[in-house]
C-alpha cells in the first residue's frame, strides 16, 4: 500500500459508495482506490456506519414470514458460495481491476489508439465507462477538456499536467472547466484507470481526443 | 462536540417517535424485547457475540437472534430501495445466510456488526434490484491466528453509538435525506450536498484499526 497518495477522492464519491448508488464504473474506481489508499479506506467505513444506523434504527421493520428462518437455515445447509478463484499477485493492479481484465497487467486486451497510447475498455454498466489507458513515458496527450466527470488514478508510473504530478494511487477529478495536457513522466510508462460519466459522449470524445496523434 | 448534541438529543426527540433514549427502545419486534435481555449482550458489543459464536460454533441460536433483529429490518430496507415484499423476504434470507457464511470476515475493530449487515444488504441490493457488480477492495483478513483486541472492539461500538447519537441530533430534514441517500432513492449527483456528517471520530478510530491491520499481515 502506498503510503504517499497526495489526490485522494471526494467525500461525496465516497458516501455514494458506501450507499451504493455510483454507477459501476465509478464503483470499480472507488475499490481500485481504496485497495491503495487506507485513508479513504477509513473514510468510506466511517460512511458505511452511517447506512448502519440507517438499516437499524429503520422505526418500520418488515416482519419476515413465519417460515423464513427455516428457509434460511436450509439456504446455509446447501453450504457457502464457491469463493472467486484466487487472484496471482500483480504489482499494478488491484484486486478489483484483476476481476475486471481477468488477470493481471499481462493480460489488458490493449487497442492501440496512436503514437503509442492504448487503451482498454472494461465491461461495466452502461451508466459511466470505465477503461485502462497506457501513455509511453514522455508522450504528452494533448490539450483537452471532458465531458461530465472524468476520474483518473495512476496504477503505474506518474503524469504531470497544468494541475499537479500524479502518481500511483493518486486521483485527477476533472470536470468540463478543466483544460489540460497530461504528460507522462519520462521514466517510466504510465497506466491509469480512468472512468467517465459521460458514455453517450464517449464515442465522440476518444476520437477528437487523439485526433492530433491520428493525423500523423 | 458530542457534549453539546447530547444536550440537545435530550430534549429534542421527545416529540419524535423516537424516545429520548430511542435506541434502546427500538430494540423490540412485535413489542418484545430482543435485545439486553439475557445478560450475553453487552450494549457496547451489540451482536459482535452472536456473530463470534456463529463463526466458532455454528451456533444456530445465536443465528436466530441474530435474524429475527436484522431479517426484517433487512426486508424493510430493500422494499425501500424498490423491492416488492416478496423478493425482500427472498433476498432478506440470502443476507442472513450471506450473514452465516462470511462470519469469519466480520472485524468488529473496523464495523459494527449492523454496519456489516448493511453492507451485505446494499451489495445484495446492486446485484439484484440494479443488476450490477458490485466492485469491493482488496479483502483485508485477520487470518486464523490473530484477532482484533478487545479494547479496539469496544472503542469502535463506542464512536458508533456516539455516532448514532449524533444522527439523531441532526435535524429531521437532513435526517431524512440521508435516509434516503442510503435507501437508494438519491443518484450520486444528489448526494453532493449531504456530506458533513460528523464522522471525524470514527474515522479516525477505523484508521487506527486499518494500520493495526496492516501491520498484523506484515
Amino acid at each position: 500500500m502506498s503510503q504517499s497518495i497526495k489526490h485522494h477522492l471526494t467525500d461525496e464519491l465516497l458516501m455514494a459508495y458506501a450507499a451504493g448508488s455510483l454507477p459501476e464504473a465509478f464503483d470499480l474506481m472507488v475499490a481500485t482506490h481504496l485497495s491503495l489508499c487506507d485513508h479513504c479506506r477509513a473514510r468510506a467505513e466511517s460512511y458505511e456506519a452511517v447506512g448502519g444506523h440507517v438499516l437499524d434504527a429503520q422505526p418500520d421493520a418488515v416482519s419476515m414470514s413465519d417460515s423464513s428462518l427455516a428457509a434460511t437455515m436450509a439456504l446455509i445447509s446447501q453450504g457457502a458460495p464457491t469463493p472467486k478463484p484466487a487472484r496471482p499477485g500483480c504489482a499494478i493492479l488491484p484486486t478489483p481491476l484483476q476481476d475486471y481484465v481477468g488477470g493481471t497487467v499481462d493480460d489488458i486486451q490493449w487497442k492501440p489508439i496512436g503514437m503509442g497510447v492504448k487503451q482498454a475498455i472494461l465491461p461495466t454498466s452502461k451508466e459511466a465507462t470505465a477503461r485502462l489507458l497506457f501513455i509511453p513515458a514522455g508522450v504528452a496527450v494533448p490539450d483537452h477538456s471532458h465531458n461530465g466527470t472524468e476520474l483518473t488514478m495512476v496504477l503505474q508510473g506518474a503524469f504531470s499536467d497544468e494541475v499537479d504530478r500524479f502518481a500511483r494511487g493518486d486521483v485527477e477529478i476533472a470536470d468540463e472547466d478543466l483544460h489540460h495536457t497530461p504528460t507522462a513522466d519520462i521514466t517510466e510508462d504510465c497506466i491509469c484507470l480512468a472512468v467517465t460519466d459521460a458514455p453517450l459522449k464517449f464515442s465522440k470524445l476518444m476520437p477528437r481526443l487523439f485526433q492530433p496523434f491520428l493525423r500523423i | 462536540m458530542f457534549t453539546e448534541i447530547n444536550t440537545v438529543t435530550l430534549d429534542e426527540p421527545a416529540a419524535e417517535q423516537a424516545a429520548p433514549q430511542p435506541w434502546r427502545a427500538k430494540k423490540r419486534i412485535k413489542g418484545r424485547q430482543v435485545n439486553g435481555t439475557n445478560g450475553s449482550c453487552d450494549t457496547r458489543t451489540e451482536w459482535v457475540d452472536q456473530v463470534r459464536r456463529i463463526r466458532d460454533a455454528q451456533d444456530q441460536a445465536a443465528f436466530a437472534e441474530l435474524f429475527q433483529h436484522f431479517a426484517p429490518r433487512i426486508k424493510a430496507f430493500l422494499m425501500k430501495s424498490g423491492s416488492d415484499a416478496a423478493l425482500a423476504e427472498e433476498c432478506a434470507q440470502e443476507v442472513m445466510a450471506t450473514l452465516w457464511h462470511k462470519a469469519h470476515l466480520f472485524d468488529p475493530s473496523r464495523a459494527t456488526v449492523a454496519t456489516w449487515v448493511f453492507t451485505i444488504a446494499r451489495n445484495k441490493r446492486i446485484d439484484v434490484l440494479r443488476k450490477q457488480r458490485r466492485p469491493e477492495p482488496e479483502e483485508l483478513g485477520w487470518g486464523p491466528e490473530a484477532e482484533p483486541e478487545q479494547d479496539d472492539v469496544l472503542a469502535l461500538q463506542q464512536e458508533t453509538a456516539q455516532l448514532r447519537t449524533a444522527m439523531l441530533a441532526l435535524p429531521e430534514a437532513q435526517r431524512e435525506l440521508i435516509e434516503k441517500a442510503y435507501f437508494g432513492d438519491l443518484s450520486h449527483r444528489e448526494i453532493a450536498s449531504q456530506t458533513g456528517l460528523p464522522l471525524g471520530t470514527i474515522k479516525s478510530r477505523i484508521r487506527l484499526a486499518l494500520d493495526r491491520l496492516r501491520h498484523a499481515m506484515n
